[in-house]
């Protein structure tokens, strides 16, 4: 078994301050952490590692200090980690990021085949939730995300059994590995290392390969594969309108209900249009 | 399988980090433990660092250590209620290629000589607690225990650099609890600013710093000083007092620091300024009465731990780093020599530090802390007195000369009478002799 985990460094969007003097986002001095979203994932390779003796590789692509972020995961227990790292790289969008994380997944795969690729649901800097699944499109794994629990993994049957959280409810997954992971937070807690992780954390020398380590084609990273392009960036306007009172306190009930529907209707013609067809198709 | 390693340091402040680094340096396999995050996450000071001290162990520090400003100018400032009198020492001659002090935010350093650190060779592990020294029969320490699974670590020696409250010397029944007259709490914050504006009101340019150092009646009477720094981008604003004068008039120390910041002389400078960060700590200024044993079967004691800090001179990184590093050179002696960690062998290091400007500073004001303790009036009544002959004697009011001088006279014979103004002298002499 072998598990490649992405992760990413973000900066702690609980610590980051705006220059009182510019008002501009100040990102020097801010803390870098490992996206919060990606620990659910780390922890659940490590639960597997835990089960299978599976090798657990972490890999990040970002600036040379995002090497803080791998040691870190490291020590949580991680067999190795690789950073990819490059100028070239710079300016990624979702979709070059996840071109060049799947090249050097692919490239990990020569060493040793990979069965599962865990990656955080999204991320608390960019929030697109696109890399994990642009990576499993482009590797051919099949997609599990939202997963709230790995239910079994038959490594004889190379078969996987997971829940994944729906807005329907729950649904009961199986299928064949290679995977690709995403887990919904709150779904476990990360572990405390013990010494022998932290003495390996301290002794691995995290491997850094550059954009001719691993990826074909330059123009699908960095601005040159980045079609994304950010034209302006608002708040939403909130969907939820606020609710009407319909005093019911002493009133007739059908008055009161007849009140309610009126209201409904008033607010919503459509529905009063749509719904009233159908009663008189009915009759 | 339980590691070994040729020495163990516990902590990564001035006084760990300088040990670490020296026995790296020297070949040894030394592993450096840090209980927080990242190192010098747990770690607070003023700042302000002295360059004498690093630059013995890491002699090209200047070539990419972040420091803020470098000094150019120290003011000392007697604090009136609403007024202050003091001296300032300024001068073109501290802008040289290698400025003696400098001010810094101590993050900064720590997070940069941990890097040394590492290429250094050492092994440095945070997150990690030493909750225990491993102790054989006969007492002597063998190792650590810390609060991770499989925690229990071998080494030939331990370093303790573990700050201020000493914690494993205490639960080892080694060190004694501080007493509340030997430790100041002390509390600070960081003030964004306009470094055009620290320019301006500071007459600087480029990176040239101020200090302040205060004392007087913000203290509330309480033994206690205060400071203004100026860094780059940002000022940093402290005061402290001993935690037994705090327990005594039951003040807050951050009311302390806001009348500070609210203080008519101050509050020009600060003015426009963004909290960015407060932080508190605790200093020991027990002084050479206070210092503890420094060293036992297998066993060392550096910076804080060993309460090494000099109060009068605001001085306590550089007595960190300087006993760090002698402890490193005793280790590396010993070892060279094939000879055993032993109580006896390394009393070595406490020698080292006999003859170093460490001991010999702490002794020269061993009985200042006592002294200030048991004379409050060096924190309210002289402040006051010092601030209002200086009001009489530059309000010109056609009172003559001569009756200002008398009524000066007066009011000071009149707060502390004629012996008590002569003991203070000798007091004062004694304190700093």
């Amino acid at each position: 078994m072998h598990i490649v985990v992405c992760i990413k460094q973000v900066p702690d969007s609980t610590q980051i301050r705006i220059h009182p003097v510019t008002n501009t986002i100040m990102r020097q001095g801010v803390p870098a952490i490992i996206n919060p979203y990606d620990l659910f994932s780390l922890e659940e390779a490590l639960r597997i590692k835990d089960k299978t003796g599976a090798r657990v590789t972490m890999l990040t692509m970002g600036p040379p200090m995002a090497e803080a972020a791998l040691r870190k995961a490291l020590s949580f227990g991680a067999d190795q980690a690789v950073l990819l790292t490059d100028r070239k790289f710079a300016g990624s969008d979702t979709l070059a990021t996840s071109y060049a994380l799947s090249a050097a997944i692919r490239k990990l795969g020569e060493e040793e085949p990979v069965d599962m690729v865990f990656c955080g649901k999204q991320t608390v800097d960019g929030d697109t939730a696109q890399v994990g699944p642009g990576i499993a499109t482009r590797l051919g794994l099949r997609q599990l995300t939202y997963i709230s629990s790995v239910v079994d993994l038959d490594l004889a049957k190379r078969e996987i059994t997971v829940q994944r959280r729906s807005e329907g409810g729950v649904q009961v997954l199986k299928t064949a590995l290679p995977v690709m992971i995403t887990m919904l937070e709150g779904t476990n807690t990360i572990r405390f290392g013990t010494m022998d992780d932290l003495f390996r954390a301290a002794r691995t020398e995290i491997r850094v390969w550059s954009k001719d380590d691993c990826v074909e084609d330059e123009t699908k990273v960095g601005l040159k594969g980045s079609p994304t392009v950010v034209s302006k960036v608002f708040v939403p306007k909130p969907r939820a309108e606020k609710a009407k009172f319909i005093e019911a306190e002493g009133g007739e009930p059908a008055g009161v209900a007849a009140a309610a529907v009126e209201t409904i209707f008033a607010a919503q013609p459509k529905l009063a249009a749509g719904l009233l067809a159908r009663a008189a198709a009915g009759a | 399988m339980v590691e070994k390693f040729d020495a163990i340091v516990v902590g990564a402040g001035p006084s760990g980090n300088a040990a670490t680094y020296t026995l790296a340096k020297a070949g040894m396999n030394v592993l450096q433990l840090e209980r927080g995050e990242y190192p010098g996450a747990k770690n607070v000071q003023g700042g302000i660092m002295y360059a004498a001290e690093l630059e013995k162990i890491i002699p090209d520090f200047r070539d990419d250590c972040p420091t803020e400003r470098h000094i150019i100018e120290q003011r000392i400032w007697l604090l009136g209620d609403d007024s202050y009198i003091g001296t300032n020492y300024r001068s073109d001659a501290f802008n040289t290629d290698a400025p003696n002090r400098y001010t810094i935010i101590r993050a900064n350093i720590d997070k940069w000589f941990s890097e040394r650190i590492r290429k250094a060779g050492a092994l440095q592990i945070c997150e990690t607690t030493v909750t225990e020294l491993l102790r054989d029969a006969s007492g002597k320490v063998y190792g650590v225990k810390t609060d991770r699974v499989g925690g229990e670590i071998h080494a030939d020696v331990v370093v303790m650099a573990d700050g201020v409250n000493a914690l494993l010397a205490k639960r080892a029944g080694l060190h004694q609890e501080l007493a509340p007259q030997n430790v100041a709490l002390a509390v600070k914050e960081i003030l964004f600013i306009d470094p055009d504006l620290i320019q301006q009101r500071f007459g600087l340019k480029d990176e040239e710093g101020v200090v302040i150092e205060i004392m007087g009646k913000v203290t509330k009477g309480m033994v206690g000083t205060a400071f203004l720094y100026t860094n780059k981008e940002s000022l940093t604003i402290g005061i402290g007092c001993l935690v037994s004068d705090f327990k005594q008039a039951g003040v807050a120390p951050y009311k302390l620091l806001e009348d500070l910041k609210n203080h008519p002389v101050i509050k020009p400078l600060i003015e426009g300024a963004e909290m960015k960060e407060y932080a508190a700590h605790m200093i020991p200024e027990g002084g050479y009465n206070a210092v503890p044993q420094l060293t036992g079967d297998g066993w060392l004691a550096v910076g804080d731990a060993a309460h090494f800090n000099n109060a009068a001179h605001r001085e306590g990184s550089n007595l960190a780093m300087a006993s760090g590093r002698m402890a490193a050179e005793t280790i590396i002696e010993l070892k060279r020599a094939g000879r055993p960690m032993t109580a006896a062998n390394l009393a070595a290091y406490r020698r080292k530090l006999d003859d170093s400007f460490v001991m010999k500073d702490l002794k020269k004001y061993r009985d200042l802390p006592d002294i200030m303790h048991a004379n409050k009036q060096f924190f309210g009544a002289y402040p006051d007195l010092l601030n209002g002959a200086a009001h009489n004697l530059f309000t010109v009011d056609s009172v003559d000369k001569l009756t200002k001088e008398k009524e000066i006279m007066r009011s000071f014979v009149k707060k502390r009478s004629f012996f008590g103004l002569m003991g203070d002298a000798i007091k004062l002499a004694r304190a700093f002799r």
